[in-house]
């Protein structure tokens, strides 16, 4: 496709924006054309989401342009987007992260939303009718007549991009449309984004992930705290060099991970999950006889799409959440059903996937944060009394062992940053286990230990879990991050719909057949489990 | 039991329930916004002080109804601009608005009456009755349906209405959509506060048009007190009703009848005190609605908006 002749079909200029205490976008400058996919690459906090928050009406820029040329024209014009409804009547429509969709209302009551049309009476099968032709164009298989909430999470990611469709949107943005989606879903969502761009459309996907900028785009652009770094064709380029642009120095994709001891010295496992069942908050069942061992010295991964019963599972084994049948066994210990106080005194601890929701008092102080599971015994516990000094010293000696970058031990936690947080709860959680675990035989549940953190971050809390594992934890590590698990893990547990599809050595796995797991291919389970 | 006494039961009952349906399918409207207005009693006993009074000085119940749709959309006003606005706690603007409409309508009712002195016992226009054409006619359920005041007629073609425009045209699903998910709505292009404004003004309006029927049409005049909590009960068959109108109907009915059975009760001349009689309406629906809405959480998801009583804000970071 030659693009050369033609204005590109939007165009942001010198583009700022301002959130209190950041520069989220620094006269960033951006064109995509009409018929390319175009990858806007970064990591968290580079400003990839606020750009387009931007040109989809969400925020207001304090300061730049923005220049559209709409299909058939050859004059570029200068667009002041206002709104979200401004910005699809000018033809540019966006697919958030967390999906724009009402879960009481059908598909096709949520792809009408906010139209003009129907003035007033809701025609419903006319739309549907109309919902159905661009499913078949574009190959979105989607029932316009199902309520939302029964829709799975890729099935809601295609109802978003119909809707954009419906509406006539010419400039497509996806927010890291994959992260949600199986690797499977996330190849038919390549395709379906291939067949947008090959009708002209323009298709921008927000995404820190390298291999989807290799294998979907044909041009990436790459931003770095606020500004844009470079804009390259992809073909004319590869991981190393995006990667290094994106974080600003060489990046290591392996980490070194010394074999592990798996179970060998014939000592029964730390922890021991037996035919568990529980149910979720809506009282469905999330786990449906679960049986799982980790042993001293070992890392085992649980891979799956979110809501398969992973949270649940953590859950389980901290104590926080009651099992219906089965049980929880720690060191030898009966635990099933006890409360989070004994599964802590028995040296299990808890690295939640929400930081600041369950991990940290986000008001209070590093230093109370850091002594919440010692503040019980002496020297922090003075009778009924806190020693202030023992805290603020036992809270200096964690900042220091474990790095936390803080002004000082008393500022609230939710001031620091994510890597910071998650230093914070590592320190504690890994300190309170080896107290209360006078051997080396400790469990660590760590949810999503990285999502969120930059590259630099990431490292540490790896090769924090990596020790934890040299010394002896039993390490079960839940994450959406099937790169991670490949890396870290010994073994890979796949869930789905609160089973386990399988158990595979994470050195034979792959990405493929993990994906195919996730999907829940059953039959593979009987493979793997040959195997083992 | 007598035909005539049915009839006559049936006829309280559509009659004291007619208050409450309109002040139901007011908050109804404004929760369905995802604002929640504990404000009703107070909007209402406004609503009923006003109309009364509206109607004494000007001869004219018309004048009633209209004064007490002006005095319901404007309390509703003040808690839309403190909650939707100003983003105050739903709960304790809501609550202020019933403190604040209680005590005002009582020293309004102390005041509004000929020369500055009380409305109690005032005796001022009221709804007479209007048998229907034809279909009072009908035996039996005629006397008690079509032998009725205008705000009850107007209250058999509220509630399709309102059914009808929530569940099967735009405004509808955008009001639903609104409640549910503001993020959503807002990205779509519905003007998040402008409907939340609107719907909270127009719930006042029929919370004091409840008012209305109560002082010029169920017990015409003024006495203290004159709502008696009528409010709260709306709050309440709110929920029994899942945020549906046509649900909403068998609530003020189950209110309106129990309420007549205790009136023909008393009546009747029973032993049973007074004061417990007066109670049994109230009683009986704070059971039912439990009994009813533990049943619906078992059975499925409970209906509230997602975002009732969340204020929205754009650029807030999640």
């Amino acid at each position: 496709m030659d693009r050369s002749d033609r204005p590109p079909a939007v165009e942001m200029r010198g583009i700022v924006k301002r959130f209190p205490g950041v520069l989220a976008n620094d006269h960033i400058h951006f064109a995509v054309h009409a018929g390319e996919i175009h990858a806007l690459l970064g990591e968290n906090g580079a400003g990839k989401s606020t750009l387009m928050n931007i040109l989809s009406g969400l925020y207001r820029p304090d300061a730049g342009e923005i220049w559209i040329c709409p299909r058939g024209q050859t004059q570029p014009r200068r667009v002041d987007i206002r709104s979200p409804r401004d910005a699809i009547n000018l033809g540019i429509g966006m697919v958030h992260q967390h999906f724009m969709l009402v879960p009481t209302l059908t598909v096709a009551e949520n792809v009408i939303l906010g139209l003009k049309d129907p003035r007033f009476l809701l025609r419903m099968r006319h739309v549907e009718e109309k919902i159905k032709q661009l499913s078949r164009q574009y190959h979105l298989q989607v029932d316009p007549s199902a309520y939302i909430w029964q829709l799975s999470v890729g099935e809601q990611q295609r109802v978003e991009i119909i809707k954009l469709l419906y509406r006539g949107a010419e400039v497509l943005i996806l927010d890291e449309p994959t992260a949600v989606l199986t690797p499977q879903e996330a190849e038919e969502l390549g395709r379906t984004l291939r067949r947008m761009a090959e009708e002209g459309k323009a298709i921008i996907f927000i995404t820190h992930k390298l291999d989807e900028v290799i294998v979907f785009s044909d041009r990436v652009t790459v931003l770095r705290a606020g500004r844009n770094i470079a804009t390259l064709d992809t073909a004319r380029t590869d991981k190393a060099e995006l990667a290094r642009l994106m974080v600003g120095r060489e990046v290591l994709f392996r980490v070194e991970k010394p074999a592990g001891v798996v179970c060998t010295n014939g000592e029964p496992p730390v922890l021991e999950v037996i035919q568990v069942e529980a149910l979720n908050d809506r009282g469905l069942p999330a786990l449906q006889g679960v049986s799982l061992e980790v042993c001293s010295g070992e890392i085992v991964g649980i891979a799956g799409v979110a809501g398969n019963g992973q949270r649940e599972l953590a859950e389980v084994v901290t104590g926080l959440r009651p099992v219906t049948r089965g049980r929880v066994l720690v060191r030898g210990q009966d635990l099933t059903n006890q409360p989070p106080l004994r599964f802590i005194e028995a040296g299990v601890s808890h690295i939640p996937g929400d930081r600041l929701g369950m991990g940290l008092a986000g008001n209070l102080p590093v230093s109370d944060n850091l002594v919440m599971k010692a503040y019980r015994r002496e020297p922090i516990a003075n009778g009924p009394f806190l020693s202030r000094r023992a805290v603020l010293s036992f809270a200096q000696k964690l900042i220091q062992a474990f790095q936390i970058v803080t002004p000082t031990a008393s500022v609230p936690v939710r001031t620091l940053s994510g890597g910071n947080l998650q230093k914070t709860i590592l320190a504690r959680e890994i300190t309170a286990s080896r107290d209360f675990a006078s051997d080396h035989r400790r469990v660590l549940v760590a949810i999503h230990p990285t999502r969120g953190l930059d590259v630099g971050a990431t490292e540490a809390v790896h090769r924090t879990l990596l020790e934890q594992r040299a010394q002896g934890a039993a390490i079960l590590l839940i994450s959406e991050d099937l790169e991670e698990l490949l890396a870290l893990a010994d073994r890979i547990a796949v869930m789905y719909e609160g089973c386990i599809m399988g158990v595979v050595d994470a050195t034979s796995a792959n990405i493929e057949q993990l994906g195919l797991m996730m999907a829940g291919e059953t039959h593979m389970t009987k493979e793997t489990a040959d195997r083992l | 039991m007598d035909v005539v006494l049915l009839i006559s039961i049936l006829t309280i009952t559509i009659r004291a329930g007619t208050s409450l349906l309109y002040a139901t399918i007011g908050e109804i409207l404004t929760e369905r916004s995802g604002i929640l207005n504990l404000g009703v009693e107070g909007m209402m006993i406004m609503g009923a002080v006003s109309a009364f009074a509206a109607a004494f000085h000007t001869g004219s119940v018309w004048a009633g109804v209209a004064t007490a749709i002006v005095v319901g959309g404007s309390l509703a006003l003040i808690h839309a601009f403190l909650t939707i606005t100003l983003r105050a706690d739903q709960t304790v603007s809501g609550l202020a608005l019933t403190i604040f409409g209680s005590g005002l309508a009582s020293f309004l009712g102390q005041r509004l009456g000929p020369g500055g002195q009380p409305l109690v016992g005032q005796v001022g226009p009221r709804f007479e009755k209007i048998a229907l054409p034809l279909l009072s006619d009908i035996p039996f359920l005629g006397d008690a349906l079509f032998r009725q005041d205008v705000l009850v007629y107007g209250m058999y073609l509220l509630v399709p209405l309102a059914w009808f425009i929530l569940y099967k045209t735009r405004p509808g699903l955008h009001l639903r959509a609104v409640g549910e998910s503001p993020h959503t709505a807002d990205a779509m292009g519905v003007n998040v506060p402008g409907l939340r404004y609107f719907y909270t003004v127009l719930g006042g309006m029929l919370v004091g048009l409840g008012g209305a029927h109560l002082s010029l049409a169920y017990t015409p005049g003024w006495t203290e007190n004159l709502t008696s909590g009528r409010g709260w009960i709306a709050i309440a068959l709110v929920i029994f009703a899942t945020w549906d109108p046509a649900r909403a109907v068998v609530g003020a009915l189950l209110f309106g009848g129990v309420n007549a059975i205790q009136f023909r009760l008393q009546a009747a001349g029973t032993t049973i005190p007074a004061a417990f009689l007066n109670m049994l309406p109230y009683a009986f629906t704070v059971i039912v609605l439990v009994l009813i809405t533990w049943w619906e959480a078992f059975r499925k998801r409970v209906g509230a908006p997602a975002a009732l009583g969340v204020p929205y804000m754009r650029e807030e970071v999640t």
